[in-house]
Order: C-alpha cells, then sequence, then structure tokens
C-alpha cells in the first residue's frame, strides 16, 4: 500500500542498485547456479567446502521503495537459498548453537533436515520446543544467541557469516504456515483443571500452549482486543505482519484454549478472585512492561511529543498508517525526532518515515555501539534514511502558543569513565545546546511496569522497580500464581518472554499434578 | 456469566435524549458487575479500524447485565455509535476503568453536572447521598432540550439546581454562579465534584479556589489502551505527569495545569473533522445510491 507523500532519503540509493541488489529473483538465481555447481546436493562436502559456499543474504525490499509501505522489508529465502544456506553448517558434534537459544532448540539437526531438503522434518523438530517459529525467525536476536556461537562464523571470522539460522528457521515455518496443513500440537485428556494466563504476548501464548497441551482447560484474557501483546501493537508489521501473530493464535484456539479480549485483571476480576471464586486452579501473569517511561524534561507533555508505545499502538494496532481508513488517528508530522537507541526506537523512528516524515532523527545519548538495538535494524534504519544524532540528549521540548512542538533542544554529549555496565558514561558537553526543528517527537527510553496488579494482588511480592519477583520456574509470593515475561525481566526479548512462559507452564502442570 | 465466555456487547436499548444526545444500554455483564462510581469503559464500534474511546458508566442494571453509556455525537467514533441500533453489538467494550470515587461521609457536597458531564455525575452523586452526605446537584446546559436525567437527579438529591445559557430552564446562568453562592455561604460544602466540558470543569475549579473548598473533577481526555500502557492521556497535576486512564480519572481540580490539558485535548481536531466530514459525505452517497436504485 502506498502512505504519506513525505519520503525517505536514501543516500545510498545508487549504491542500492549496483551492489545490494537484494531482489528475490537475484539472489535466488545465484544460489541455483552455486547448488548446480555443488551438483545438486550438499551430501559428503568437506568443511573446507562447506565454508567456501558464499552466505546466504535476505532478500529485501530495496530502501527507497519499503520506506514508503507497511510491507515486510525482509522476503524470506527460496528453496534452493535455504538448502545452501544450511549446507554451510558444519554439523559439530558439541552443537554450541544450541547452548545460545533460550528454548534450545534442535538447530544443528534442523538445519541438517533443511540441506537434505526435508523441511516439513525441519519444522516438525523446531515445534517441538518452540511455539512461535515464524515470529522467532523474525525478531530474536540470533546474532548475540545461537548464531554468536557458531563455528562457522568462528572461523570466517564474522559473527555476519554465522550460518543463518534464523532465516532457516523463518523458512521452514513461512512454508509451513502457506501450505495450509499447520499440524495442531495433540491435547492430553481432560484434566478438568483451570488455568488464567494473563496477558497474551509472546510469554503468554507459550504457556498457554503447553499448560493446554497438559490438558488443562486455558483461558487468556487481554486487556485489547485484538491478541499478541507486543507482537501485535509494539513490533510493526514491516518487520513482523500481523497475520503470522494471528496464525499462531488460531493454532492455539484450535488446540481449545479460550480468549477473552477487553479484560484487564485487576479492575475486573482480580488475581485472588480467578483462584478464589472463578474456579481456577493457577494463574499465570505475562502482562508485559506496561508503563512508559519519559524524559522528565521541559515540554514533554506538548502536543506531538509521544511514548513509543502510544505511537507505535497508534500505528501498528490500531492501522493509523491506513489514512482516510483508521479511525484512529496520528500526527502528520513532516520532521520527527524519537529518543533512544533500541529496536523499539528503530521501529518508531522507521514507522515515522513509512507514516510521511520528510526528515527523521534519532537522538540517542552514546554511540553506535553501545546501541541496544540490534544491528540489523540500525542498519536498516540508516538505508532507509533515518539521521543518527549520536551523543546528544534532549534537553527540552519547544512549543508554539497553541502547545504544540515545533524544535527539540539537544546537548552535545562526550564519551567519558566506563559506568557500573562497562560502558563509557556519557558526559554533557555545556553550552553546547543547539535546536532541531521537529513537530513531533517519540520518547523510546523504555518501559516502568504497570502499577495494577501491584495495587489489586496483595501478597504478590515485587521488586522496586516493579517486577513481580520469581524463582527461575516462574513461582511467585502465592502459590498457584507464576509470572514471565517483561512483568519480570524488564525490558527483554520475545525469545527469552517464550522461555519463561515455557518454564513456567512446566511447573504449572507440576502444581496441578500434585493438587 | 462464567469467566471463560467472550461477551458480544449487544445493544439492548437505544434512545436519543437530544438531537446530539444518545443513550445506550450495553449488555455487559462482567463490568456491570464490577463497575462503581466514578469508573469508565473504552468502548470501539468496529475492531479493525475503529477507535477507542473513553465513555463514562452512567449507570448499570444487574437483572440485565447491562451498562448505560450517554454520549454527545462529536466525533466519527461517537457518530458510528448513534448509528447503531438495537440488535447490533459494540466490537469491544473495555472496563471498568479508572479509579474509583472515593465516597465517604462528609457533610455536604456539591455535584456540578454540565452537559452531558451530568450522566457521569449521577451515580456519584447518588453514592454520597447513600453514604449519608446531603447533596446538592447543579445541572447545566445550553438550553431545555440539552438538560439531561433530572427526574432521577431530582429522586435522591437534597436540592436541584438547574441553570441554562439561555434561561430556556431554571436559572438563566453558568454552573459557576451558583456553585460560587453555595461555596460562599455560611454552611459551606464539604467538597465539590465537577464533571462536564473542561472548560467549565476549570472555571468550577477557579470558583471555589478562594472559598477553600475541596474540588475534584473527572477528566477525559484522548485514551488509546486505556491501561497505563501508552501515556496519550497524561495531564499535568500539581506539577507531575499523571496518567489519566490509571491514576484518574478525578483530581484535585485546583491542581490541574488545564490549558496543557485543553490543547492536547485539540491534537487531533482538524483531522478529526475531515474523517467526520468524509463519513458524512460517503452516507450521503449511500443515501443517493438508494434512491437511484429506487
Amino acid at each position: 500500500m502506498q502512505l504519506g507523500e513525505g519520503g525517505c532519503r536514501t543516500g545510498s540509493a545508487k549504491i542500492t542498485m549496483e551492489h545490494h541488489d537484494t531482489s528475490k529473483e537475484r539472489l535466488d538465481s545465484l544460489a541455483r547456479a552455486k547448488w548446480a555447481e555443488l551438483g545438486g546436493s550438499a551430501e559428503g562436502l568437506k568443511p573446507a567446502e562447506r565454508l567456501r559456499i558464499p552466505s546466504q543474504p535476505m532478500p529485501s525490499q530495496p530502501a527507497d521503495v519499503r520506506c514508503k509501505n507497511m510491507s515486510e522489508v525482509a522476503l524470506g529465502y527460496t528453496e534452493t537459498m535455504a538448502r545452501l544456506e544450511a549446507a554451510r553448517c558444519l554439523q559439530c558434534p558439541t552443537q554450541p548453537c544450541v547452548s545460545g537459544c533460550p528454548v534450545e532448540l534442535p538447530i544443528r539437526d534442523f538445519v541438517k533436515a533443511i540441506a537434505q531438503g526435508d523441511f516439513g522434518g525441519a519444522i516438525g523438530m523446531i515445534k517441538e520446543k518452540s511455539l512461535l517459529p515464524s515470529v522467532c525467525g523474525r525478531v530474536c536476536p540470533q546474532e548475540v544467541q545461537c548464531q554468536s556461537l557458531c563455528t562457522v562464523g568462528k572461523a570466517l571470522k564474522d559473527v555476519g557469516k554465522a550460518v543463518a539460522i534464523g532465516r532457516l528457521e523463518r523458512f521452514v515455518a513461512d512454508l509451513e504456515r502457506s501450505s495450509g496443513k499447520v499440524e495442531v500440537p495433540s491435547v492430553a485428556a481432560s484434566t478438568g483443571k483451570r488455568v488464567a494466563i494473563v496477558g497474551s504476548g509472546p510469554a503468554s501464548l507459550t504457556c498457554a500452549s503447553d499448560v493446554r497441551r497438559a490438558g488443562h482447560d486455558v483461558t487468556v484474557f487481554e486487556a485489547f482486543h485484538k491478541f499478541g501483546g507486543v507482537m501485535v501493537y509494539g513490533i510493526p508489521e514491516f518487520r513482523l505482519p500481523k497475520a503470522i501473530v494471528e496464525s499462531e493464535v488460531d493454532t492455539l484456539r484450535r488446540m481449545g484454549v479460550k480468549f477473552r479480549s477487553n479484560m484487564l485483571i485487576g479492575r475486573s476480576y482480580t488475581v485472588h478472585s480467578l483462584l478464589e471464586t472463578e474456579g481456577y486452579s493457577a494463574v499465570f501473569l505475562g502482562t508485559g512492561a506496561g508503563l512508559p517511561h519519559f524524559m522528565g524534561i521541559e515540554g514533554e507533555n506538548l502536543v506531538g511529543v509521544f511514548s513509543a508505545n502510544e505511537y507505535l499502538t497508534r500505528a501498528n494496532l490500531m492501522r493509523a498508517y491506513e489514512r482516510g481508513r483508521a479511525a484512529t488517528l496520528i500526527v502528520e508530522a513532516r520532521r520527527v525526532a524519537v529518543l533512544g537507541g533500541g529496536n523499539v526506537a528503530m521501529d518508531a523512528a522507521r514507522s515515522a518515515l513509512r507514516l510521511g516524515a520528510e526528515e527523521v532523527y534519532l537522538v540517542y545519548r552514546r554511540t553506535e555501539v553501545e546501541m541496544p538495538a540490534r544491528r540489523e535494524e540500525v542498519e536498516h534504519a540508516r538505508e532507509e534514511g533515518v539521521q543518527f544524532h549520536l551523543l546528544r540528549n534532549a534537553k527540552r521540548v519547544l512549543g508554539n502558543e497553541r502547545g504544540q512542538v515545533i524544535g527539540l533542544e539537544c546537548l552535545k554529549y562526550e564519551l567519558g569513565e566506563p559506568d557500573a555496565s562497562g560502558r563509557r558514561s556519557p558526559v554533557p558537553i555545556q553550552g553546547s545546546e543547539y535546536v532541531l526543528d521537529v513537530d513531533a517527537v517519540i520518547v523510546a527510553i523504555g518501559n516502568g511496569s504497570n502499577p495494577l496488579l501491584q495495587q489489586t494482588t496483595p501478597g504478590l511480592e515485587f521488586n522496586k522497580r516493579g517486577n513481580i519477583i520469581a524463582d527461575e520456574r516462574g513461582a511467585t509470593s502465592i502459590p498457584g500464581v507464576f509470572a514471565g515475561g517483561d512483568i519480570v525481566l524488564g525490558a527483554a526479548t520475545v525469545i527469552l518472554a517464550m522461555g519463561q512462559g515455557r518454564r513456567a507452564a512446566a511447573a504449572i502442570n507440576e502444581y496441578l499434578a500434585e493438587l | 456469566m462464567s469467566a471463560m465466555k467472550q461477551v458480544d456487547y449487544k445493544i439492548l436499548h437505544h434512545e436519543a435524549l437530544s438531537e446530539n444526545v444518545f443513550m445506550l444500554r450495553v449488555y455487559a455483564p462482567e463490568v456491570c458487575r464490577f463497575r462503581r462510581p466514578g469508573q469508565f469503559v473504552l468502548v470501539s464500534v468496529d475492531n479493525d479500524y475503529g477507535e477507542r474511546i473513553p465513555l463514562t458508566i452512567a449507570d448499570a442494571d444487574e437483572k440485565e447485565g447491562s451498562i448505560t453509556l450517554i454520549f454527545q455525537r462529536v466525533g466519527l467514533t461517537t457518530t458510528l455509535l448513534s448509528e447503531l441500533a438495537v440488535g447490533d453489538s459494540l466490537a469491544s467494550v473495555l472496563g471498568p476503568l479508572g479509579q474509583p470515587t472515593k465516597i465517604e461521609k462528609l457533610g455536604k457536597v456539591v455535584c456540578v453536572g454540565g452537559g452531558i458531564g451530568v450522566a457521569p455525575m449521577q451515580p456519584i452523586a447518588k453514592a454520597f447521598k447513600e453514604a449519608g452526605n446531603e447533596v446538592i446537584c447543579i445541572l447545566g446546559a445550553r438550553n431545555r432540550e440539552l438538560i439531561i436525567l433530572e427526574d432521577k437527579i431530582r429522586s435522591f438529591a437534597d436540592q436541584v439546581i438547574v441553570c441554562t445559557d439561555d434561561g430556556s430552564a431554571g436559572r438563566k446562568a453558568l454552573v459557576t454562579e451558583p456553585l460560587k453562592e453555595l461555596c460562599e455561604a455560611e454552611d459551606k460544602p464539604n467538597l465539590v465534584v465537577a464533571i462536564g466540558p473542561t472548560i467549565m470543569m476549570k472555571f468550577c475549579s477557579e470558583t471555589v479556589r478562594p472559598t477553600g473548598v475541596p474540588i475534584i473533577v473527572s477528566l477525559n481526555t484522548i485514551m488509546v489502551d486505556g491501561t497505563g500502557m501508552c501515556g496519550g492521556c497524561r495531564v499535568t497535576v500539581g506539577g507531575e505527569t499523571k496518567f489519566v486512564c490509571v491514576d484518574g480519572p478525578e483530581f484535585d481540580g485546583l491542581q490541574v495545569d488545564w490549558d496543557g490539558m485543553m490543547s492536547r485535548m485539540k491534537a487531533y481536531s482538524g483531522q478529526e473533522r475531515k474523517m467526520l466530514e468524509n463519513h458524512q459525505c460517503n452516507l450521503e452517497k449511500a443515501a443517493a445510491e438508494l434512491e437511484a436504485r429506487k
């Protein structure tokens, strides 16, 4: 779909054409040629030969095209590309990659199956361990998990050249979904016991699946009108299409999981009333990190200042990008400043471009090296024309007489001594203020935890930051109440949340067996 | 009602109270069961393309499992809501949301309701009455047609003062006039509760400020999720940023930064007008097509 008139500055447009032709057709034809060279099989290749197979880039929309549409940036491997990429795997007996995976996918084995062309076998192995392979293949930070430990990447002295495990996972998961033959996991005979899952993000959905498989009656309670949590309100369509999340939710429905939208636990049913009067034997709390941090600077309540949560929710969940059709509106900004350096900041900046902003500035206190965002996201943002203002921080937001944003006063920083986290902490340079002319500011500096459960669940223990205190299996201070995901971890990733959901499910199943 | 069953939010009753003010009774058994005075819901008419708007809960019928919503047709969503009929369903009703009103026995409580603000004011006034207070209600509107719920309020309030801008009912005055008299009297009220247009709540607050009477206002800002997740509803109260959805909707009227709030309320007014015009345009087109087919 065509978006706002604005447009993005793709300074590297020429390079994109000549050296970065990432079209599926071209990359596939290169892969086919190589595959033919190998004789159409990867059997019996020596390690040195495997290392010589070029790493397969991800086909993607060109930067100057994609920054004007909401469609997914990455287009996914073809069959040949997947087999060729899988053929790069050395099949290490020690499987270092597996220890880097929070849910311990049998990576070596599913990669081998892909190399052999047994895609059904591969997805089967993945789904034993992971509920959301289409999602994880897209949004997991593989470069700091499985792929960081890959022998191929180490041998080639470049983690970027490790076997592209995430892309392979995505390939087989997408293939299964598009075949329309998604296998519904089997469910044990009914135990008659009820479990309430609060929230419907990655931790909750994973927990719901595993608890349901054990034969318990599972109800998921979600405050929004759609299920998926951060996967539907936060992560934009161009990174994670909503249809994928919907199909995962649909699989759970087919397993018999019940879903209730528009239910805010704490204001209607409470954790205690679910257990004491509504007939639930256990509750899992996967409510996420739901309270945006603001900078606390002057002018932050002006019209045109958003939390990233608000901006992304309007843009994604409420579909504000479909102007004229969606009733939810979003500011029509020409120049946007995004504060922060994480994945959410990149999502907000790239969404702003797609919503028609002409200039998008990313203002970050440290340097690019310290940015918590994934490398890939930073590169995508830069390619699309997001302008980085590094070692800069917002000092105050300037407004006009109608209370609308007209500028952002920034202060320059330099790197000082390393702090507790080992990162060199930025120190402001006095008198270095300058003003960015902007008409919108998006604050993407993280989330605190929503106080509602704390206010309404006596006996549930929280730490000083408002996160629920839970042991490694998700058990909280109240028997029968388990928790996982961002409400326990603070800000984390989809895969870590899933890992917690899975462990909590195992604990819940054990707890119910003993009841 | 089982906690496991999804609700369809069916419209059980639909009534136009005046040209632009409507009353709906909607099946929402859990909201009905858990709601307390002062709380609100977020409703939507379309889960794909709709917006979520906050509406206060005017009443509830426990036998029927319904809540009563009273709203004024101002923007696209309230227009679409007004066009629904009995038997149709809302796409979403999330609630109850917000902190309930702190109801206690104080002595004398004055409740001011302006326009459709009378709807959320009514259950609060009633609860104060039931808690043993003397309750005086001031109802204000532009004209006689726009005064709502007067009989209902007369049924429990100790005194009801009606004000209209044009004098077509009650006193020809702004609500601040009788409010000032009451607060300056020897037998001052112990609390004022004011709910209505932002500008009315601002001037009620300014009216009571010199008298030393405390005032509670109920804010109705723009919201997206209503659970504290987005911060779109934030206002400055006593120099601090507060979220209306979780910290409110009620605040000390003397501490609210009214001008800041009013500019935030207007954030989308231009775009909204366009959406509404577009909708009306489509309606006219549809009507013309129907006509042509005949």
